[in-house]
C-alpha cells in the first residue's frame, strides 16, 4: 500500500514526541522528589559517638541518634548468661545473642518497639522490664528479653540493631 | 433530573460510565478538542497557556520549597540558605521559583500586550479583561508577599516600604498599616501573615484563570485580524493544531528560562537581598522587583505622598475600564492607522517607566518618569477615547479566510509566477 510508508512516519514521530514528553516530566518531577529526602545536614548528622567510660554494669543509658532513641546497656553476667541459654529456635524471630553483640557486655538497641514504634520501658531500674527482665513496651504489652528479642506480645521482630563501631574501649560510633 | 439529556458516547465503556454521571469527557472535548481557534492566530496567542503552565509551575516548585522554609524572623534567612546548600535539588527549585516568578510577569506582559494591541478586551470580551486585571493584581500582591519572605535586606526594605503605602491615607491609614503588620513594624507577625497569604493566594489565582478561560472559550479567541469566526473555513481545532503550536511555544520557552535559571540564576536578583534583613539599616539604594518598577516609577513621580499612591493604584485600576474608554469597534490595531502607534508609543513608555523605576529618582529620570506618568494617563483617558472617534480604521477583511485570498500574488509564497502560496493551498484543500 502507497500509504503505510507514510503511517510508519507518522507513528514514529508520534511514539518519539510522547516518549521525549515522559521523559522530560520524569527528569522535571525528579529533583521535587529528591528534596523530600534528607538533606544533606540531616545526613551529616546521621552519626553519633558516645562516650561509655562512665556506664556502670547493669546500666543502660539512652541516646538520640537519627531523632530515634538508641539504648546502650552494659550487661551483667546473669543477664548475658540468659540471653545465650535460650534456643534461637523457639523465637519468634530467631537470632543468636551472640549474632546481636560485638562485644558480649555491651548491648546496643534501637529503642523502638517493632510493633508500632513506641519506646519500650527497661531504661530506669524503676521500670518495668517485662516477664523476661528485657524491656517492655507499655503501649501493647510487647516484651523483649536482655537481648532486646521478642519474647511475649503483638511486636513482629527483635529490637533493631543499629550499625555501630567501637572506635575504642571508651567510645561508640553509632550510624 | 432531564431524563431526555443526550449521554455522549464513546468507544471505552469506562469513558462512558464516568460521562453518564458526570460529562467531563465531552466538556474536555469540546473545550480543549473541537474548540475552533482561529486559523490566523500567530504565536502571540500561545502566551495564555504560558502563563498557566508557569503558574502551575509557580504553585509546584512553592510548595516544595515550603517544606523546606521556616517564616520566622530567626530562621527565614537561615532556611532559606539551608534551602540553597543542604536540600537536595534546593537551590534548583529556588532558582526556578525566583526565576519564574520573573518570567511569569514576562509572559503575562506580552500576553496583555497582545490583549491591548489586538483588541482582545472588545466586546464580548469585557469581562474576560476584568477578570485578566484582576490576575495581574492578584500576581503582583503574590510576588510582594514572596519576595518578603527571604528575608534579606530588600525583603525587609521593599515590605516596609509597601506597607508604609497604606500610611498614606488619611485617618485610618497609620492604623491600617499596623493593622496589616500586626506589629509596629515589619517583624514576626507580619512574615508569618505574608507567608500564610503567600501561600494562599496562588490558588487564587488558579481560581480566577480558570473563570478567564472558561469566559474566552464562550465566545471563542479574538485573533490578530480582530474579526470573528464567520464559517469553519475560519478556523482550526484546538486540538492537534494549537495543542501542537502552544508545545513548540513551551520548548522556547523552556530554553529561554532554563538558560536563565542554570547560566544566570541572579541576573534579576539583587544583591542586597543576600543579606540578612537588618531593621536599623536601610541598604543605599532599594528597587523594586523590575517587573513592579514602571508602577514605582509612577509612585515616585508624585511629588506628594498621598498622590503618588493614588496615581500609582490607579494605574492599574484604569485597566479594568479599558474596554469602555475605547470607543472605536474595530478591535485590531492592525487597521487602525493612527491608534497603533499611540499604542505602541504605550508600550515603549510603559518600558521607559520601568527604566527609571530602577534608577534613583533625581535629575533627568525624574523628569522622565514624570512624562511618563503625563503619557500613561493621557493615553487612556484622552487619546484612546478621542482617536477612536476620529480615527478611520482601515478596510477590514471580511473573514479570517478572506485575509489569506488577500495575500496570493506570485510574489509571496513560493516565490515563482503561477504557484499559490501555501495559505492558498490550505484554502483550497479545506
Amino acid at each position: 500500500m502507497a500509504k503505510k510508508p507514510k503511517n510508519k512516519r507518522r507513528d514514529f514521530l508520534q511514539l518519539s514526541t510522547v516518549t521525549l514528553g515522559a521523559v522530560g516530566t520524569a527528569a522535571f518531577i525528579w529533583p521535587f522528589l529528591k528534596s523530600m529526602s534528607p538533606a544533606e545536614d540531616t545526613l551529616a548528622a546521621g552519626s553519633t559517638e558516645v562516650d561509655i567510660s562512665t556506664i556502670e554494669e547493669g546500666q543502660s543509658i539512652t541516646i538520640k541518634w537519627r531523632g530515634k532513641p538508641v539504648f546502650i546497656k552494659k550487661r551483667t553476667k546473669e543477664e548475658i548468661d540468659a540471653a545465650k541459654m535460650v534456643q534461637a529456635s523457639d523465637l519468634r524471630d530467631p537470632q543468636d545473642d551472640a549474632d546481636r553483640v560485638q562485644k558480649e557486655e555491651w548491648l546496643v538497641l534501637v529503642g523502638v518497639c517493632t510493633h508500632l514504634g513506641c519506646v519500650p520501658l527497661g531504661q530506669k531500674v524503676s521500670d518495668m522490664k517485662g516477664e523476661y527482665d528485657g524491656w517492655y513496651c507499655p503501649c501493647h504489652g510487647s516484651h523483649y528479653d536482655t537481648s532486646g528479642r521478642i519474647r511475649k506480645g503483638p511486636a513482629p521482630k527483635n529490637l533493631d540493631v543499629p550499625p555501630y563501631t567501637f572506635l575504642n574501649d571508651n567510645t561508640i560510633k553509632i550510624g | 433530573m432531564d431524563k431526555n439529556r443526550k449521554v455522549h458516547q464513546f468507544k471505552n465503556p469506562v469513558l462512558n460510565w464516568i460521562e453518564f454521571r458526570l460529562p467531563i469527557i465531552s466538556y474536555f472535548k469540546k473545550e480543549y478538542g473541537d474548540y475552533p481557534m482561529p486559523k490566523n492566530c500567530n504565536y502571540f496567542w500561545s502566551f495564555g497557556a504560558l502563563a498557566t503552565i508557569t503558574l502551575v509551575t509557580m504553585i509546584v516548585s512553592g510548595i516544595f520549597l515550603a517544606m523546606n522554609y521556616t517564616p520566622h524572623t530567626d530562621m527565614a534567612f537561615d532556611s532559606v540558605e539551608r534551602i540553597m546548600r543542604d536540600v537536595n535539588y534546593g537551590w534548583l527549585m529556588r532558582y526556578i521559583h525566583s526565576n519564574g516568578a520573573a518570567f511569569f510577569f514576562i509572559i503575562v506582559y506580552i500576553h496583555i500586550v497582545r490583549a491591548m494591541y489586538f483588541g482582545s478586551y472588545k466586546y464580548p470580551r469585557e469581562l474576560n479583561w476584568i477578570l485578566g486585571v484582576f490576575i495581574f493584581l492578584l500576581m503582583m500582591a503574590t510576588s510582594f508577599l514572596g519576595y518578603t519572605l527571604p528575608w534579606g535586606q530588600m525583603s525587609y526594605w521593599g515590605a516596609t516600604v509597601i506597607t508604609n503605602l497604606f500610611s498614606a491615607i488619611p485617618f485610618i491609614g497609620e492604623g491600617l498599616k499596623t493593622w496589616l503588620l500586626g506589629d509596629y513594624n515589619v517583624g514576626n507577625a507580619t512574615l508569618n501573615r505574608f507567608f500564610a497569604l503567600h501561600y494562599v493566594l496562588p490558588f487564587v489565582i488558579f481560581g480566577v484563570v480558570g473563570l478567564h478561560v472558561a469566559a474566552v472559550h464562550v465566545h471563542g479567541s479574538n485573533n490578530p485580524d480582530g474579526i470573528d469566526i464567520k464559517t469553519n473555513n475560519d478556523s482550526v481545532n484546538f486540538f492537534p493544531y494549537m495543542l501542537i503550536k502552544d508545545t513548540v511555544a513551551m520548548c522556547a520557552f523552556g530554553v529561554a528560562i532554563s538558560a536563565v535559571i542554570f547560566f544566570g540564576p541572579n541576573l534579576m536578583a539583587e544583591v542586597d537581598n543576600y543579606i540578612p534583613a537588618d531593621p536599623l539599616v536601610t541598604p543605599a539604594h532599594i528597587v523594586p522587583n523590575w517587573y513592579l518598577a514602571p508602577f514605582y516609577a509612577i509612585l515616585r513621580a508624585v511629588p506628594d505622598k498621598l498622590g503618588g499612591v493614588l496615581l500609582m493604584f490607579g494605574a492599574i485600576v484604569i485597566l479594568f475600564i479599558l474596554p469602555w474608554l475605547d470607543r472605536s469597534k474595530v478591535r485590531s490595531c492592525n487597521y487602525r492607522p493612527i491608534y497603533k502607534w499611540f499604542m505602541m508609543g504605550f508600550f515603549v513608555n510603559f518600558f521607559a517607566l520601568g527604566y527609571v523605576g530602577m534608577l534613583p529618582a533625581e535629575g533627568l529620570y525624574l523628569l522622565i518618569a514624570r512624562v511618563g506618568l503625563l503619557y500613561y494617563f493621557g493615553f487612556f483617558f484622552i487619546i484612546t477615547p478621542f482617536v477612536g472617534w476620529i480615527e478611520k480604521p482601515s478596510k477590514l477583511p471580511l473573514s479570517i479566510s478572506d485575509v489569506y485570498a488577500k495575500n496570493i500574488t506570485p510574489n509571496i509564497g513560493g516565490g515563482e509566477k503561477g504557484i499559490p502560496s501555501p495559505a492558498m493551498q490550505k484554502d483550497t484543500n479545506l
